[in-house]
Formats: C-alpha cells, sequence, structure tokens
C-alpha cells in the first residue's frame, strides 16, 4: 500500500487563530501526509480570525512539497456564506473542495474535489460529479465496505475515506455550542473556541455518545480504520484522509504512514494512536454496515 | 388576483390519501411500499395498484400525486430506484420528489416529460444549489430545507425562477435534512441510506421503578417520570447533557407549526405549503388538511388566519415556527 495517500482534512474545530496557523506550519514541515485542506467548513463565523495566515500556511506546505486542497463550507445559507465561497472557487490555480452542490455547480469544467457532505452514495451520482470535472471524491461516512467496492469500481477518479478522526454526522441552522451557554447563535462569544476537540455529550445515564462542535454535531468515539485500509487500498480507495485534532497529527500520520509502508502491525499502530488520542474510543462500525458506534473486524479482537 | 398557496398533503395509505382529498388537499404525496422513500415504515405506504387507483381518485376530485423517491439509491443496486421512476412515470403521477443527483439525471434523461421537483433531503439552501438542480435536471420546484428564515426565504424567490415548497406543520427537523447521519451513529439506519429516522425496530422503553427510560440503540435517549408521559424517542429530540447541564440541546419535544405565518410565507413567494405526516393516521390527516385548508383560503383572501384547533391531535406537544424565526437559531 507504498502507493495509498495519506491526507489532512479540514480542521473542523475552532482553535486560537494562532494555533490553527502553527498547527499548519507544523504540519508542512514535519507530518507525512501527501495533502493538506484548507479552510472553513463548520462555522462562516469563524474564517475571519485565522483567514489572514492562510496564504502563507499555502506556501509553506507548497514548500514542503504537499497538495493544498482549499476546503469550503458544508451549509450555505446566507449571500455572504456564498460570496465567501464564490471567492475560494475563483481561485486560480488551487484544487477546491466543494462541500455543498452550490460550490461543486461553481467548479463545474475544472478539476475540482468533492467533500464528505455532498452526499454520493451511488455510482450514477459519482458518474455525474466526474462527469463535471470531480476528480476526487472523499465519501460520505456511513457509506459501507461493499457500497465503497461498487463506487471504486465504477470510476477512475480518485476516491478518499476518513479513517481517523471524530465523524461529522450532522450540521445545523442552529448552534448547539451556544445552546449549551444559554446564548445565541448570533451572540455566540465564539465559545466553541474552548473545546479543540468538540464539547462530549452524554446520556442522562452518563455515557459518552456525541460530540459538540458549534452546528456540527459529531461522533463521540474518534473513527479509526487502520485495519481496515488494506481491503480499502485493494477496493481503488486511493486516499485515506485524517481529520485533525489536538493529539499529535505529526506522530498518527506517522503511525498510518508506517502501516500504509508494512513498517508496523496494527497492533503497534493502534498504541500510538490511542495515546495519541486521549485514549478515545475507536469505532468502524459503519465500515460493516453496522451501527457507527462500533468497533468490528481485526481490531474489535484487539481490544479484548 | 392573489395567487393561493398550494396545499400539499402526506398519505401513508390508501385511505389516508381519500382523507386528504376529501379535506381539500391541492396534491397529496406518498411513497412507495419499499427503501426508495423517507417514511420507509412497516405497513406504510403504497404499491403500484394502490398509487393507481389513488391517483385515479386525486384526479377527479381536482387534486394531484406526487411520488416521493427521495433516499439516495445504494452502490451496486440502482434498479428499486429506477424502477420507482420509471413506474411512477408510467403510471401518470403528476411529479416526482427526488434527492439523488444521479436518480434526478436518469429520471430527467429518460423521462423529459415526467415534472421534477427536489426533495428537502436534497438539502438545497441557497440560491445556487437551487439553479444547479434547475439547469442540470429541469427541477421545476424546490423542498426548502428547515435552516431558512423567512427573510432568507424571501431573498432566494427574488434570485431563483423555480417555485419553493416549504413545511408548515408536524415532525421537525433540527438538523439540515438529508446531511444527518445521527440515527445510523446509534441504529445502523438512517433516513439516506434506509429512509428511517430512530427507528422503531431500535427502540426500548424500560421501567426502572421510578422513571421509564426510553433508548434507541444502546443510548439512553430520554427518561421520565412515572406519571409522565414517555415520548417516542427520536434521537435529536432527546434529553442529553453537555457542560454538566441536562437539557434538550438540539430540540424540545415539538412539532412545527407555522400556520400563523402563512402571510408572511405568501409575501416571501413561496408556491406551496407541505405537511408533513406520511406515518399519521387518516383521523390525523382529515383533521390537519381540512385545518390548513381553510387557513390558506383565508390567507389567499387577505383574511386573519383561523384558529385551527390541532391541539388534541399533537398530544400536547409545544409547537414552534421553527427556523422560521431566527432566535431559533
Amino acid at each position: 500500500m507504498k502507493t495509498s495517500k495519506l491526507t489532512l482534512g479540514p480542521n473542523l474545530f475552532n482553535w486560537k487563530a494562532e494555533t490553527w496557523r502553527d498547527f499548519y506550519f507544523r504540519m508542512a514541515d514535519e507530518a507525512p501526509v501527501d495533502s493538506v485542506y484548507l479552510g472553513e467548513v463548520v462555522c462562516s463565523k469563524r474564517s475571519p480570525f485565522y483567514a489572514q495566515y492562510i496564504p502563507d500556511i499555502i506556501e509553506r506546505l507548497e514548500a514542503a512539497g504537499k497538495e493544498v486542497i482549499l476546503s469550503t463550507l458544508a451549509l450555505i445559507m446566507t449571500k455572504r456564506e456564498m460570496e465567501s465561497v464564490r471567492e475560494i472557487a475563483e481561485a486560480e490555480g488551487y484544487m477546491v473542495e466543494a462541500n455543498d452542490i452550490s460550490a461543486a455547480a461553481l467548479l463545474e469544467g475544472r478539476p475540482h474535489a468533492i467533500g464528505p457532505f455532498i452526499n454520493v452514495y451511488n455510482e450514477g451520482t459519482l458518474a455525474y460529479l466526474t462527469r463535471k470535472g470531480a476528480t476526487r471524491i472523499t465519501l460520505p461516512v456511513e457509506l459501507e465496505s461493499k457500497s465503497i467496492e461498487a463506487l471504486a469500481k465504477s470510476t477512475s477518479a480518485e476516491l478518499e475515506v476518513q479513517i481517523y478522526g471524530r465523524l461529522p454526522l450532522a450540521i445545523s441552522a442552529r448552534c448547539y455550542h451556544a445552546r449549551t451557554h444559554q446564548l445565541s447563535k448570533d451572540n455566540c462569544q465564539f465559545v466553541c473556541d474552548r473545546d479543540p476537540d468538540g464539547l462530549d455529550l452524554d446520556t442522562l445515564d452518563g455515557e459518552p455518545f456525541l460530540a459538540v462542535n458549534g452546528v456540527q454535531t459529531m461522533s463521540y468515539t474518534y473513527c479509526n480504520l487502520s485495519a481496515e485500509m488494506e481491503a480499502m487500498a485493494k477496493m481503488g480507495v486511493s486516499h485515506f484522509r485524517l481529520s485533525p485534532h489536538s493529539g499529535d497529527m505529526v506522530k498518527i500520520a506517522q503511525a498510518y504512514r508506517d502501516l500504509l509502508d508494512g513498517k508496523s502491525g496494527i497492533a503497534e499502530t493502534e498504541d500510538i494512536i490511542s495515546e495519541q488520542s486521549d485514549d478515545m474510543p475507536f469505532s468502524n462500525g459503519y465500515f460493516y454496515g453496522k451501527e457507527g458506534v462500533v468497533t468490528e473486524g481485526e481490531r474489535a479482537e484487539l481490544g479484548e | 388576483m392573489t395567487n393561493k398557496l398550494e396545499l400539499v398533503c402526506p398519505a401513508g395509505t390508501p385511505a389516508s390519501l381519500h382523507a386528504a382529498v376529501d379535506a381539500g388537499a391541492d396534491v397529496v404525496y406518498l411513497g412507495f411500499r419499499d427503501e426508495t422513500n423517507a417514511r420507509n415504515f412497516p405497513g406504510l405506504n403504497f404499491n403500484r395498484k394502490e398509487l393507481a387507483e389513488g391517483l385515479e381518485y386525486a384526479h377527479a376530485n381536482d387534486a394531484e400525486v406526487y411520488v416521493a423517491i427521495n433516499t439516495f439509491p445504494e452502490a451496486g443496486n440502482p434498479e428499486p430506484w429506477k424502477k420507482a421512476v420509471d413506474d411512477a412515470a408510467k403510471i401518470g403521477v403528476d411529479a416526482v420528489i427526488l434527492a439523488d443527483i444521479g436518480l434526478a439525471d436518469y429520471a430527467a434523461q429518460t423521462h423529459p416529460d415526467l415534472r421534477r421537483h427536489l426533495s428537502v433531503q436534497a438539502s438545497a439552501s441557497n440560491p445556487e444549489a437551487i439553479k444547479f438542480y434547475r439547469e442540470a435536471f429541469g427541477v421545476q420546484r424546490v423542498v426548502l430545507p428547515r435552516v431558512l428564515t423567512l427573510p432568507e426565504i424571501s431573498a432566494l424567490n427574488k434570485e431563483i425562477d423555480v417555485e419553493t415548497e416549504v413545511f408548515v406543520f408536524g415532525g421537525l427537523c433540527v438538523m439540515a435534512e438529508g446531511r444527518c447521519a445521527l440515527s445510523s451513529y446509534a441504529t445502523g439506519e438512517s433516513p439516506n441510506m434506509t429512509g428511517v429516522c430512530s427507528p422503531a425496530s431500535h427502540v426500548r422503553y424500560e421501567d426502572e421503578g421510578d422513571r421509564m427510560v426510553s433508548r434507541l440503540g444502546d443510548f439512553t435517549i430520554n427518561a421520565f417520570a412515572p406519571d409522565e408521559k414517555a415520548g417516542y424517542p427520536t434521537l435529536c429530540k432527546g434529553r442529553f447533557v453537555t457542560e454538566g447541564r441536562a437539557s434538550y440541546l438540539f430540540e424540545e419535544p415539538t412539532s412545527l407549526n407555522a400556520a400563523a405565518m402563512l402571510p408572511e410565507l405568501m409575501e416571501a413567494g413561496v408556491t406551496a405549503l407541505k405537511i408533513e405526516g406520511r406515518q399519521r393516521g387518516r383521523a390525523y390527516i382529515a383533521q390537519v388538511v381540512s385545518a390548513f385548508r381553510k387557513a390558506v383560503d383565508a390567507a389567499a383572501e387577505g383574511l386573519p388566519i383561523p384558529q385551527l384547533n390541532l391541539d388534541s391531535i399533537t398530544e400536547g406537544q409545544q409547537k414552534t415556527s421553527g427556523a422560521y424565526e431566527k432566535t431559533w437559531r
């Protein structure tokens, strides 16, 4: 699987602007990833804080030989949001990832990426989007292995699957971080910056269940498809996405790279990733057509 | 002359279709009895013969029928969805309601004369998205996701030449529709993949003596005192704990009622109003449809919207106008 590519998905959380910048500088310098997705996907109110750093980050990533892809908003409701996406889509010379069909329409006719927030569940949709210029498609998190396999078989486009990090499960017009703090979205005081990996949401019985990230709702568990990468590579999935967290993403990327290169095994990878993920529970259920929260397959046996 | 809002009403059974038509529905929307529609519940929906008969009854009474084929076809298994579109066209329905890009493409290529609407599940929330579906697949109407405020809907309608349809009554998704995998995270089944959300097959109520707990999959969604009515554990209407405080974080167990906003929705350029509830019984449908018939007629005449008196059938639930008001966010 040496030809498999590792990518760093867009940071979905609200990190302090300098933390955000320094994170990407370090990724440029040290992380063994082939591509880095950059830009705001979750909430348009966040980007003004770090937008000033983007040109420097792009320069540094490119100098390090990494492909840069500009990500765009998943839920576009206002004129201002649409204009901000239009600006990115019109940026000459950059690959752009559409996360709403409006952005894909703006990118029609030139190579672009489709993010996991556009519903690509079947060959018909995949074929339509590739005819319009999509060259890389990151699949929705819900898809199971047989769907991934069928899609890979049907296309010559590059397919990408998230293999690490909390799963983006839902997006809303409503901000649940603001609601937690009894604030409104308009006067949110940017409280989502207090939780660099999202805010844990428990059931009434105290069981961890989900994580709140502003208008986005995520899994509490961290997706980890270390044991499934080989099968996916055989199916024809070319890119594996790491979704940024506050753990050491350089070490995490290195662990997955070593696994892909055959330099380490599943158990060894698991130890490193687990340590860098605050010992959070992992999940891979969607891949097996089960509840997204569960762990199946080879890694299920590791835990026993 | 004022343009009257079209009233689009749900039916999960032939009896409900008759009830909706008799109560004054302009349009009845329904689905086939399989995974091709987003209310894929046991004992619900129409086979081909029932659809043909229902269509005949509706047309005889100046009403139309739309067929929702609004889940996302499974990779490797496109046939049930294509067949649903083919059969809807053959039976002669007035429109199909689609969510998937590939299926919309198929419908546009194969049945160019079949009127195509865009389902709320396609989550088209801005002019560019709507223009895309219009230009690519000739979509003539879009059902707007329940994320937009009234002023946003009004602004949107000025920028597009596609009819818009909005939800005014019934269940309320708080997440952008078609972009929510919460249900499958807990149960393995979701609106996009199997046409269900928080499915009954994964629901359990457990009497723990001092409280009744409702669970979805392995997760507690809510707990009730012995004298309280235990509500259905729809995931996003549950009670959860964040920062040490229990709350209905996503949404109260509430339902949508935007009847009072009909004049504003007309003003905003909306074409049609949608009532949610294909899973509801005939009596419910009859009552809701006739109440909204009166409301729509009154709004068209510029008269005050009459009281709907629907509290008895909404189980005393709270009502909300949802995202139409910005304070909801």
